[in-house]
């Protein structure tokens, strides 16, 4: 019997936006001029937070923080496309997309300062608090997938996760149930390169991350995860495809983490400065102003502007999370159970 | 003899054993370039090359898993789990397969492994960064469990667990990583699993602690003519010191940084009460953190036990 081919997959790769502004007019998500507008100030804003909150933290005035440098293409272009009823689970280098959704900001700054009430996520939004441990939201996103496909409702679920969530154990289950049952879940990885100090490479052997969906039945596409529109575009039709209910995608956003892991860490230690320049011409956010500059839609006075406006914003955020005053004590025991056992009310005399 | 603190000290014992013993090998999280996030493992992928320091994919499960297949093969692997919170997915190769196998094969396979990590609160970290969890594994039979409270015993129990022909899970509290130092030899030397010590002798009351409490014990009965022993191995524990203590003092306090329900102050509890209790003068005082879900930075510091609750509990227990 002569060896057969049975079965082979491409990996698509797509990009829109290129380094110098220019936007391939065939692939072009449709998007109002005044859509443009609100991601490019979405995109300001967000950094505009991050950079705050790393200055924060050196002066001592926020803890360990991640920022999201580089990333808020991938971001804000992902969350752009979701409304507000989708439901989110993210990791812990999301803040460009709890912005983009709207999530109050000085309570961003509230939970890394080191208080939990800052994750008390609004009512009219469905977006998880920070999942610290890598990759194990994953099944809870499956499981909201499964809620939805349920009770038959209108509404996706995305699940952010980054290049060294795909080694975890939950990856791996989570993606299979997810192509077993067919879910409406969308996987946002943004591929940072990077997982503290272990690069892609060594974090995977495979020659893409889009290609491991393959494997579990369903598609899989690397993306310019610097390219706000290519995101928003590709985001937006998976989404469409699990509203009706043609199953799950996995979306790799090809991009990088300029910061340092966390404000704890140091990636002097294991990367080279030249990668991290290379990676500054593709900055997500330069792009796309060069794009706009083209259509007439941005001037240095709207830059002036919306930098303005993101800091007035921000600032006020600082303000508004400083003046509450300290959690209490008695805090400690209220969230464990519904009701405190005995043994509780009993600890809470302590304060 | 140099001064050295806890990272430094364990640092040192992992060097000093992979250079008498070819097949002890690193691996984990960021443990080889990066040295470890908290620098215990610094230097050592120079020193021993990438074979035997290994960074692997972040994937606990498999870190602990493969620790275990290596073992089995010979080797003899220390895995680090880069905080105690993320040990949760390396606990089913840990509970159903490392505490069990020298059972499971009647002895013709072994699991001599030590899976490090850091434990406990205090470092302002994020979530699950600050978890002390040691009770977990105390309650699982075929596994070790180790907490040592200083930079000195931290290299001799290190050393230990190492040559251990058993499973042993080596906790070291992150607080005291950097904040004590103390006189360290270079060179083996060891210190037995399985042995308490005493570390300062009285005779009004003991006051048992490990880990991270030892310190905030030793400043809480200053004044008091009291026993501190600092248990060093939880799992199996000395039961002999401890008994011997409650003879002499008639009055115990069990300070840990864990939940006080099911914590390992109750194991400690229930033995003095079964096997001391006619030697009691006081009801048995367990000082603990709260029975809660750790809280997040703001917080954390009325979740420890701080050396004024210890203090507190001495006077307690000495109106007896
Ligand atoms: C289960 C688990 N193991 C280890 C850690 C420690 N840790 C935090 S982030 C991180 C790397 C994550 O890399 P990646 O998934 O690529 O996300 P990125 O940080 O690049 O956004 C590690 C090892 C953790 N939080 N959870
Ligand atoms: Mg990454």
């Amino acid at each position: 019997m002569p060896e057969k081919i049975i079965e082979s997959y491409n990996v698509k790769r797509i990009e829109i936006l290129d380094e110098k502004g220019n936007a391939d007019e065939s692939l072009m998500p449709s998007l109002s001029n005044e859509q443009i507008k609100k991601m490019y100030e979405l995109l300001v804003h967000s950094r505009t937070f991050d950079q705050r909150a790393l200055n924060l933290q050196r002066e001592g005035r926020l803890g360990t923080y991640a920022s999201i440098l580089g990333q808020e293409a991938s971001q804000i272009g992902s969350a752009f496309a979701l409304e507000k009823s989708d439901w989110i689970f993210p990791s812990f280098r999301e803040m460009g997309v709890y912005i983009t959704m709207g999530y109050p900001l000085y309570m961003l700054f509230q939970y890394w300062s080191g208080d939990e009430r800052g994750v008390k996520c609004p009512d009219d939004l469905n977006i998880f608090p920070v999942c610290v441990p890598v990759g194990t939201q994953i099944p809870h996103a499956i499981g909201a997938a499964m809620g939805v496909k349920y009770k038959k409702d209108k509404k996706a679920v995305v699940c952010y996760f980054g290049d060294g969530g795909t080694s975890e154990g939950d990856f791996h289950e989570g993606m299979n149930f997810a192509g077993v049952f067919k879910l409406p879940v969308v996987f946002i990885c943004q591929n940072n390169h990077w997982a503290i100090s272990v690069p892609l490479k060594k974090q995977t052997a495979s020659k893409t991350l889009a290609q491991k969906a393959f494997a579990y039945g369903f598609e899989g596409i690397q993306i310019d995860g610097n390219d706000v529109f290519a995101v928003y575009k590709t985001v937006k039709e998976a989404l469409e495809k699990a509203k009706k209910d043609n199953g799950p995608t996995f979306i790799e956003c090809f991009t990088y983490r300029m910061s340092d892991h966390t404000t704890a860490d140091d990636a002097i230690r294991y990367r080279s400065k030249e990668e991290v320049e290379a990676w500054k011409a593709k900055d997500p956010i330069q792009r796309l102003k060069l794009f706009m500059e083209k259509k007439g839609l941005w001037n240095a006075n709207y830059q002036k502007d919306i930098e303005d406006k993101a800091k007035a914003a921000v600032d006020e955020a600082v303000r508004n999370e400083e003046a509450i005053e300290h959690p209490e004590p008695k805090d400690l025991f209220k969230f464990t159970y519904e009701k405190m056992t005995s043994r509780q009310i009993r600890q809470m005399k302590d304060f | 003899m140099p001064t050295l603190n806890m990272v430094q000290a364990i640092n040192l014992a992992l060097k000093e054993e992979m250079q008498r013993d070819k097949n002890v090998v690193l691996l984990g999280e960021d443990v080889g370039k990066d040295g470890g996030v908290f620098r215990v493992t610094e230097g050592l992928l120079e020193q021993f090359g990438s074979e035997r320091v290994m960074d692997t994919p972040l994937a606990e499960s498999v870190i602990a898993g493969a620790a275990i297949g290596m073992a089995l093969y010979g080797l003899k692997p220390v895995a680090e789990i880069q905080f105690m919170g993320f040990i949760y997915p390396a606990i089913d190769q840990i509970f159903s397969h490392a505490s069990r196998i020298r059972s499971r094969s009647r002895g013709r396979f072994t699991c001599p492994l030590v899976v490090r990590a850091p434990y406990g609160a205090g470092i302002k970290a994020p979530e699950l960064h600050s978890e002390s969890t040691e009770a977990l594994f105390c309650h699982m039979p075929g596994i070790k469990v180790v907490v040592p409270s200083s930079p000195y015993s931290a290299k001799g129990l290190l050393i230990s667990s190492i040559r251990d022909p058993d499973p042993v899970i080596f906790l070291e509290s992150s607080r005291l990583y950097r904040s004590i130092k103390e006189d360290v030899p270079e060179g083996e030397y060891t210190i037995p699993l399985g042995k308490a010590r005493v570390v300062q002798e009285g005779t009004d009351v003991t006051v048992i602690a490990w880990g991270s409490m030892l310190q905030r014990a030793l400043k809480a009965v200053e004044g008091v003519n009291a026993e501190v022993i600092d248990l060093m191995t939880l799992s199996p524990f000395d039961e002999e010191t401890i008994l011997k203590s409650v003879k002499k003092t008639g009055r115990i306090i069990i300070a840990h940084e864990a939940v006080k329900t099911c914590g390992f102050g109750a194991e400690l509890s229930a033995t003095i009460a079964e096997d001391a209790m006619l030697h009691l003068k006081a009801p048995i005082m367990r000082v603990t953190g709260y029975d809660v879900v750790l809280p997040l930075p703001k917080l954390e510091d009325f979740y420890i036990p701080t050396a004024a609750r210890i203090k507190k509990a001495i006077e307690e227990v000495m109106k007896y």
